[in-house]
């Protein structure tokens, strides 16, 4: 039987989904349905001096209005409101509970109706009046308040003298805009209750996460809850924390003892998390010879009034960058806005980019090509903790990313090259981010006619969980992946993280391989007390499942059938339970790579942009499904593209709102944005990382593309420009 | 600080507009339902009647995930009045396949891996129906243009260009 | 949004009853702006009257020569019509450059002329807004406008309009049919859209009670010599910042007649007679487009974000004629600005 790891296997879930069966936290359509309506803050910041319900209340069909006056008993203490991915200092939003408004979009009302069409209606009867009070949103304007957090990253030598000695210096500010995930489904969760039980069906990364919160919230018992996330319609970060419509449909169908249903408008999503702005200064100094000196990296980012959220945008350097002299720095401005969050590849994503687009102004200055100042500076171990990688292909991600890209037929001279009206320009980057795991239980249930159900309380976000799950599962247990059941999504199976960070392919493939092995050794164990057992004597480790049978490594003709051992020893079932071993070893970095090549073209006139071709080479250890892995990378790397040349959340700082709260303004890549993606896969054995040599694709693919697009329109148009997006009108100076 | 209770319920209530009943054709079957005059298409398929293949992404024309097909044409069911469509023929992604059997599209989307959560892909497999019916698109960048009104936040779009080139051949 | 009833309209006669009968109510057809502008509280009207079912579906030539547009006929049907894509490419490639082809499927002829502007102020109910709510203020000129107006603008408002069919119908002299109580009219299409001025809320000089039945366009439809191009912030499916109607005609390469609109830039589609005619008997090159171009742009202001689209028209217009000029219309799927 050939091995599922490693086969380009399409989805075990992909007929749910293109028949549409798939259900989504929205979709539950059950008996008796209350239907909730939010009604939001018109002004970032002040008071609720009053909420006239009494228009809503007054249309046939409206149950209640839900606000702060006459909301049921909800937790006090900020401990309560605490998920597993809120941020360490300040105090968690709480919907609903006081007069107190803290951004723009906060919801104030929560109108529940016998139909949905009703609720909405009703909202607009909704009647809020405000007292406002002085509001910040611009981080430009509020940058002189910016305070230091805990470095990230220690500072090496003096990186500021350095740089003043530097042969060859560059410095610059680079600036990323707010972001918004907008994943597709809209956020939604439909609350069943069930005698004081609630069945949660919720868009989430993380059911065991949002679980917790919920009882923490309505202080409820562990078995009061259950949450489900079978399907999830997108999710990039902005469902790692709870959000405010799991609170108020729990809240509701708590007060009505009925199920509740509460959507989310488009807009409303504009008030959950953001990838935060950020203003990121980089110093590189290098000497004659083309290898660092010095590197500061310093970075200003968004947070709410309420807690305190950063990543980790300064330390990429160290990992990617040989330098004596190095200096990192952190710092956070608190605006009138919700608290960022996570959101894709967080930290690297707006980091790398400008590190990524700091090398290739140094690489300029020192008239070096853009990969060889890169190889110059290349350091093989990760200087921060001064030890090396588990394993880094990086250097074969330049060399393969190039030869497929061609890069050697590169003009170094910006706007050398054309094509008609077009500039051509050509540019490239590096990527990088960690390669962990978490703590992961996974459960498998061994039934008798040789099919097998592994569970854990994952979620899919779309990212193939499901198959990858199947596919371990299949080979570790020598069965054909027709006969693996996978379950995930429920908040009552075995313990697994949030679906984030890039950790979940490492984290749960490598407890399936731990609990596979618990189960061959329950099956060893019937096989040897068969009578004339050909595995007598054989430990554990000495035979593997294959093909259905329990077959020893020295000799394969030693085999005795799972079927039949199970029926030897009168079991129809075999359960095991097993975590993976998470390493405390700090003897090495972990971390996943890329090369990022980008093609453009300018309409030198109009500015007009066009990525026509992007290379991406990653280096991330074993790749469990090409299939899968693949399209990973590639949603990445048009992430990538939105970032560079559209994404931006644009606010009027006057009135401390979003003006482009919607899917048509805030623009995100479409079909005709998107053309020729290259995607490799550098062949990356690793047997320290973990047992399987698996490192996680899910932020990688985004890290370096906009620096690497950034990169090619400098080379194109000979024009930099380092606030994003790159729109037509910073390329081309029109009046 | 917060009390548990209803809020004062108004003294007068408003009469809403009375609700119509309608029929419409779904996936071959006739169905009856009666609907607010300012029921959507998408919200009578996925709440009126069940159908939440369809999906809800936008709600206002902006993103292609709840596209069907109308009398063969593929349009927003976000921004389609219900009571307008009296009589119409709907077929949405789960009238796609028969017998058991998936429709070329829904096959060319799994073997190209043309969506990863899901969430726009019953609005891009109708949305490719409606582009092969027109027959407007022949090349790579037609398919694109043409193909521009759903959006992929997964970012699937070269997969989704090479499931639709597939099921043109095949069809 | 706000509860309305609904009604289907017998006839253009019924319709016009019905709409006369209730002060508050709108038609419908392709519903694909007035529903979104519903659910967002930004439309309230007390009732619909559907025409979306009348018979004005067809597409025949007039007996001067032209073509007779229902005003039903959706923007598809229109823009594949053989004797559109044959006498009138630009008007088919106009429509194929706006929204998308669900959009185009819905949205009708009628209804296209009859869009509301995308100006971020508008559609957010909570800020203030002229147009809106007349006499509350415009948040667009100091406010975020990166799309918004550089020509014909007021101190009331600096919305455009945002249709790309508007601007190939202006280009090509359509003429717009209505029916009133008080009978059947027509209205040139340069009169049929406002400048905002005092009245931003008014952008037509269509009456509350009158329907548009159809839209006729003159026997000439410069399909030798002709492209539209429309530049915006991402490559489909986004509208315009600036876009560009270009017909002409030429005696060898000596301009004859020419027809020059641009889009995105003001409260209508915005034409300058004065630019036409610096065009007339002058050579197709790149002096004569450029001084139809600082005509075309003659008074543009920008306010702050949008400085941009003067300059940026500018070019567009030269390339656009250009492009019309050397018989190759931009394309709507290669995205390259040949």
């Amino acid at each position: 039987m050939a091995s599922y790891i490693g086969s380009a296997t399409s989805r075990i879930d992909g007929r749910a989904k293109v028949t549409g069966e798939a259900k989504y936290a929205g979709e539950f359509n059950v008996a008796g349905l209350v239907h909730g309506y939010v009604v939001d803050s018109a002004i970032p910041k002040g008071r609720i001096v009053r909420i006239d319900t009494s228009g809503a209340l007054g249309v046939a069909g409206v149950i209640d209005v839900l606000t702060h006056r006459n909301r049921p008993q909800m937790a006090d203490k900020d401990d309560a409101y605490k998920d597993e991915a809120a941020p360490e200092k300040g105090s968690p939003y709480r919907p609903l509970y006081d007069d107190r408004i803290l951004f723009s979009g906060q919801p104030l009302a929560l109108v529940l109706a016998e139909d949905w069409e009703t609720a909405r209606v009703a909202a607009s009867l909704v009647k809020i009046e405000y007292q406002k009070e002085p509001h910040v949103t611009d981080l430009q304007a509020e940058r002189a308040k910016a305070f230091a957090i805990d470095k990230p990253e220690k500072p090496r030598g003096d990186a500021g003298k350095a740089f003043a000695s530097a042969a060859v210096r560059h410095a610059a500010e680079y600036f990323i805009p707010t972001e918004h995930h907008n994943p597709m489904e809209l956020f939604a969760s439909t609350v069943i209750w069930d005698n004081g039980q609630l069945t949660v069906y919720d868009k989430t990364q993380g059911v065991q996460n949002v679980q917790q919160y919920l009882c923490g919230v309505f202080k409820m018992k562990a078995d009061e809850v259950r949450v489900m996330s079978p399907y999830m319609g997108g999710g990039f970060g902005s469902g790692l924390r709870p959000q405010y419509q799991v609170v108020l449909a729990a809240l509701a169908a708590r007060a009505l003892k009925r199920p509740v249903r509460v959507m989310l408008s488009r807009a409303q999503m504009y008030a959950l998390g953001h990838r935060p702005a950020s203003i990121e200064r980089l110093a590189l100094g290098a000497n004659s010879g083309g290898t660092l000196e010095a590197m500061t990296h310093e970075a200003i980012a968004v947070t709410s009034q309420f807690e305190e959220f950063a990543r980790n945008d300064t330390g990429w350097g160290n990992l990617l960058y040989k330098t004596p002299n190095a200096k990192f720095e952190h710092t956070l401005v608190k605006l009138d806005v919700p608290t960022s969050c996570d959101m894709r590849a967080p930290g690297a994503a707006t980091g790398v980019y400008a590190l990524e687009c700091a090398m290739d102004e140094l690489a300029v200055a020192l008239k070096t090509d853009p990969v060889q100042l890169r190889l110059q500076c290349y350091s093989d171990r990760d200087q921060g903790g001064d030890i090396p990688y588990t394993s880094k292909q990086l250097r074969e991600c330049y060399r393969q990313g190039a030869a497929a890209f061609g890069w050697d037929k590169r003009k170094a001279e910006p706007r050398s090259m054309r094509e008609g009206n077009d500039l051509v320009g050509w540019g490239m980057a590096s990527g990088v981010w960690e390669a962990l795991q978490m703590p992961t239980t996974v459960r498998i249930v061994l039934t008798a006619n040789g099919h097998a159900e592994v569970a854990t309380a994952a979620s899919d976000i779309g990212t193939g969980t499901y198959t990858i799950m199947a596919q371990v599962a299949a080979d570790m247990l020598g069965l054909p992946i027709d006969n693996i059941s996978v379950k995930l999504g429920d908040s009552t199976l075995p313990q697994c993280p949030l679906e984030g960070g890039s950790w979940i392919a490492s984290s749960v493939c490598n407890a399936i391989a731990n609990t596979a092995r618990a189960v061959r050794d329950d099956l060893l164990k019937l096989a040897i007390g068969m009578k004339d057992s050909p595995l007598a004597g054989a430990g554990v480790d000495d035979v593997a499942l294959i093909d259905g049978k329990i077959v020893s490594k020295r000799d394969a003709a030693h085999a005795v059938s799972i079927a039949s051992a199970m029926q030897a020893g009168n079991a129809d079932r075999i359960t095991r339970e097993e975590a993976n071993k998470v390493a405390e070893d700090k003897s090495h970095a972990r971390n996943v790579h890329s090369a990022i090549f980008a093609e453009v073209k300018v309409d030198e006139q109009l500015g007009v942009i066009r990525v026509t071709r992007v290379v991406n080479a990653v280096a991330a250890g074993r790749i469990l499904n090409p299939k899968t892995a693949h399209s990973q990378v590639m949603g990445g790397v048009v992430w990538g593209i939105g970032m560079a040349l559209h994404e931006e959340t644009l606010f009027d700082h006057r009135y401390g709102r979003v003006m482009n709260a919607n899917i048509a303004e805030y623009h995100v890549p479409v079909n005709a944005d998107v053309h020729d993606i290259k995607v490799i896969f550098v062949d990356e054995p690793d047997q320290i990382v973990n047992p399987l040599g698996i490192k996680g694709l899910g932020e990688i693919g985004i890290v370096g593309v906009a620096a690497a697009i950034a990169n090619a329109v400098y080379h194109a148009t000979g024009k930099r420009v380092r606030d994003l997006p790159i729109t037509l009108d910073k390329v081309v100076q029109f009046n | 600080m917060a009390r548990s209770g209803t809020a004062k319920r108004a003294t007068r209530t408003i009469t809403m507009p009375d609700k119509i009943p309608i029929r419409l054709t779904v996936n071959g079957n006739r169905m009856e339902l009666t609907v607010a005059p300012w029921t959507t298409l998408l919200d009578a398929l996925r709440d009126h009647l069940d159908l939440t293949g369809t999906k809800k992404g936008c709600d206002h024309g902006q993103c292609g995930a709840c596209t069907v097909l109308v009398d063969g044409r593929r349009i927003n069911s976000c921004l389609t009045l219900a009571v307008m469509k009296e009589g119409a023929e709907i077929v949405t992604i789960e009238g796609l396949a028969h017998n058991g059997e998936l429709h070329p599209l829904q096959q060319a989307f799994i073997d190209h891996d043309a969506f990863q959560c899901g969430y726009c892909t019953s609005g891009q497999i109708c949305s490719a129906a409606g582009l092969i019916a027109e027959g407007k698109a022949k090349t790579a960048d037609e398919i694109r243009e043409l193909m521009s009104g759903n959006i992929c936040r997964c970012g699937a779009y070269p997969n989704i260009v090479a499931a639709i080139q597939q099921a043109m051949e095949r069809s | 949004m706000i509860p309305f009833q609904y009604a289907r309209a017998n006839d253009v006669a019924d319709a016009i009853k019905q709409i006369a009968a209730d002060p508050s109510a709108k038609f419908i057809a392709g519903g694909t702006n007035l529903i979104d502008l519903i659910k967002y509280d930004v439309e309230g009207p007390s009732r619909l009257v559907d025409i979306s079912h009348l018979p004005l579906r067809s597409i025949e030539p007039t007996s001067a020569g032209g073509v007779m547009i229902g005003a039903m006929v959706p923007n598809t049907d229109l823009a594949y019509h053989p004797m559109i894509e044959e006498r009138y490419p630009l008007l088919s490639r106009a429509i194929l450059s706006g929204a998308s082809q669900q959009l185009r499927n819905m949205a009708s002829t009628g209804g296209n002329l009859l869009q509301r502007t995308r100006c971020f102020y508008f559609y957010d109910t909570a800020m203030p807004c002229n147009k809106r709510e007349p006499g509350s203020g415009c948040s667009a000129i100091e406010g975020v406008n990166r799309i918004n107006a550089i020509l014909g603008t007021s101190e009331a408002c600096i919305a455009t309009h945002p249709s790309d069919m508007c601007v190939a119908l202006a280009a090509l002299e359509a003429t717009v049919h209505v029916t009133g109580p008080a009978g059947t009219r027509s209205i040139a299409f340069a009169d049929f859209h406002r400048l905002p001025d005092n009245t931003p809320q008014r952008d037509t000089n269509l009456e509350p009670d009158e329907i548009i039945t159809a839209i006729e366009l003159p026997p000439k439809g410069f399909s030798t010599n002709y492209s539209y191009l429309k530049i915006r912030d991402r490559l489909s499916y986004a509208f315009a910042l600036v876009s560009v109607a270009a017909a002409l005609e030429l005696d060898g390469d000596t301009i004859k007649e020419a027809r020059l609109a641009l889009g995105g830039v003001a409260h209508k589609p915005w034409r300058s007679s004065a630019a036409e005619a610096a065009l007339l008997g002058q050579r197709a090159d790149a002096t004569a487009f450029a001084q139809a171009a600082d005509w075309l742009l003659h008074g543009a202001k920008g306010y702050g974000h949008n400085n941009f689209k003067i300059g940026l028209a500018r070019r567009a217009i030269i390339r656009t004629l250009d492009q019309a000029a050397r018989g190759k219309p931009q394309s709507v799927s290669d995205k390259k600005i040949r």
